[in-house]
């Protein structure tokens, strides 16, 4: 009945796709944009925090990428790519971007694969399992190609500064990449199904 | 860069690999090659699963705040609300450019005894939420202009167009009927003739919906004839 409607006000974007959520977004709807930022504040967060190191970059790298998910959420095109990878996505390049003018990383270690600053309390039951998927992916890759993807991904490497620092020409860092990411691909296939288009409200158990 | 090499550059693109030169003109291909677009859109969403390796840390609360201030305040600026959520329904689905352009959904609400404007409208975002969900189905109606749209998890909208005036103390409600039986699936009331009205409840296969004259505040089983009908969803 109607009266169901105004009960369930509070918690209405629940059962909403984060696309259907970047769609209202998109006509500047904010409890819309604060609900996606609910979903995607830890992960984002910690993306940026492995790539950065530092909490204060990457706060200015999530800031940056929400207020562009804000701004250009009209132009999203779900045909295109998922909500979900969209925003990744734009956290991962505002990250990388803020990086490389971090000119002490050039002459560090890479990042260590370590458990530190995951609290266990604080982490979704769901993003936990996401993470332990991913995490045996990529320990089924080969180490060349997992060292190029996770040099590159996470730290913010260019190819080119890849094949230097690597001692490699500069097609062989890109079939890296490329074999590394495909066969990502099907790992991570075999693991999960995918293809429920309601699947992001999960993000909130 | 090589014309020949460029199409290699997927993988390093997806992994935000390339230096700022280098993108650009990698960008510029994109445009240009439906083989290379459809690489990395695959590739990029390989690439994005790679954050979930990272431990999800939660931010500071004043990041929220700080984000969701900006925003806001940003806001002021952007006005045609119609411009820039027509854009991306016409991309998502032609069912929901149909509905945005067709059947005046602004201007629907819920039964206005409610007296709950917040409520009504979240109720049509959900329905044009429906509308551009992708897989969405469309459905037609007899003894109506519109469209019954239904997403593959069996949610709901109708979009309903020259409706008639259900007259004074009178509201329409939508029922979702199956096996023979109809169930309560929302009340609403219609402006400029027309409604966009997500249902409160879910239609399975086979079932249909339908849309009755009942008076204000709707009733637990319809007590006329239904105006609208559609065929099986």
């Amino acid at each position: 009945m109607g009266q169901t409607s105004a009960v369930n006000a509070g918690n209405v974007f629940a059962h909403l796709s984060d696309e259907a959520l970047v769609a209202l977004v998109a006509r500047s709807d904010d409890a819309a944009f604060a609900e996606l930022y609910d979903r995607y504040d830890r992960l984002a967060y910690g993306l940026a925090c492995r790539i950065l190191r530092d909490g204060t970059l990457a706060e200015d790298a999530v800031q940056d990428a929400f207020l562009t998910i804000w701004r250009s959420a009209a132009r999203f095109s779900a045909e295109r790519a998922p909500a979900r990878v969209w925003i990744l996505t734009l956290v991962h390049r505002r990250a990388v971007d803020l990086v490389r003018h971090q000119e002490r990383r050039r002459t560090e270690q890479l990042p260590e694969r370590e458990e530190k600053g995951a609290d266990a309390a604080d982490e979704a039951v769901w993003l936990r399992l996401q993470r332990e998927r991913v995490r045996d992916a990529l320990g089924q890759l080969p180490d060349q190609q997992r060292e190029a993807i996770e040099l590159a991904y996470f730290g913010g490497f260019t190819q080119s500064e890849l094949a230097e620092r690597l001692g490699q020409p500069l097609g062989t860092i890109k079939s890296r990449m490329f074999s590394g990411l495909a066969r990502l691909r099907e790992l991570l296939d075999d693991a999960t199904p995918e293809g429920d288009p309601w699947s992001g409200t999960t993000f909130t158990s | 860069m090589e014309r020949d090499d460029i199409h290699e550059l997927t993988a390093p693109y997806a992994l935000d690999a390339l230096d700022a030169q280098e993108t650009r003109a990698f960008e510029e291909h994109l445009r240009d090659c439906e083989a290379c677009r459809e690489e990395v859109a695959v590739l990029r969403a390989t690439a994005a699963t790679l954050a979930h390796d990272a431990p999800a840390v939660a931010p500071p609360p004043e990041l929220r705040s700080r984000i969701l201030a900006t925003a806001r305040a940003e806001r002021g600026n952007v006005v045609p609300l119609r411009p820039r959520w027509a854009a991306p329904v016409a991309a998502v689905a032609a069912v929901a450019a149909c509905a945005a352009v067709g059947f005046g959904i602004w201007a629907a609400t819920l039964d206005q005894t409610l007296g709950n404007r917040e409520a009504a409208l979240r109720n049509q975002a959900r329905a044009l939420a429906v509308a551009a969900s992708p897989g969405a189905r469309r459905i037609a109606l007899t003894g109506g202009h519109g469209a019954l749209v239904v997403t593959p998890n069996r949610r709901a909208a109708l979009l309903l167009a020259d409706l008639p005036e259900p007259g004074a103390g009178k509201v329409f409600e939508a029922w979702v009927i199956s096996g023979g039986a109809a169930a309560p699936a929302g009340v609403f009331s219609a402006r400029d003739r027309a409604a966009a009205v997500a249902l409160e409840r879910d239609v399975p296969a086979g079932s249909t919906v339908a849309v009755t004259i009942e008076r204000s505040g709707g009733v637990q089983q319809p007590t006329s004839t239904p105006i609208v009908r559609s065929t099986s969803a």
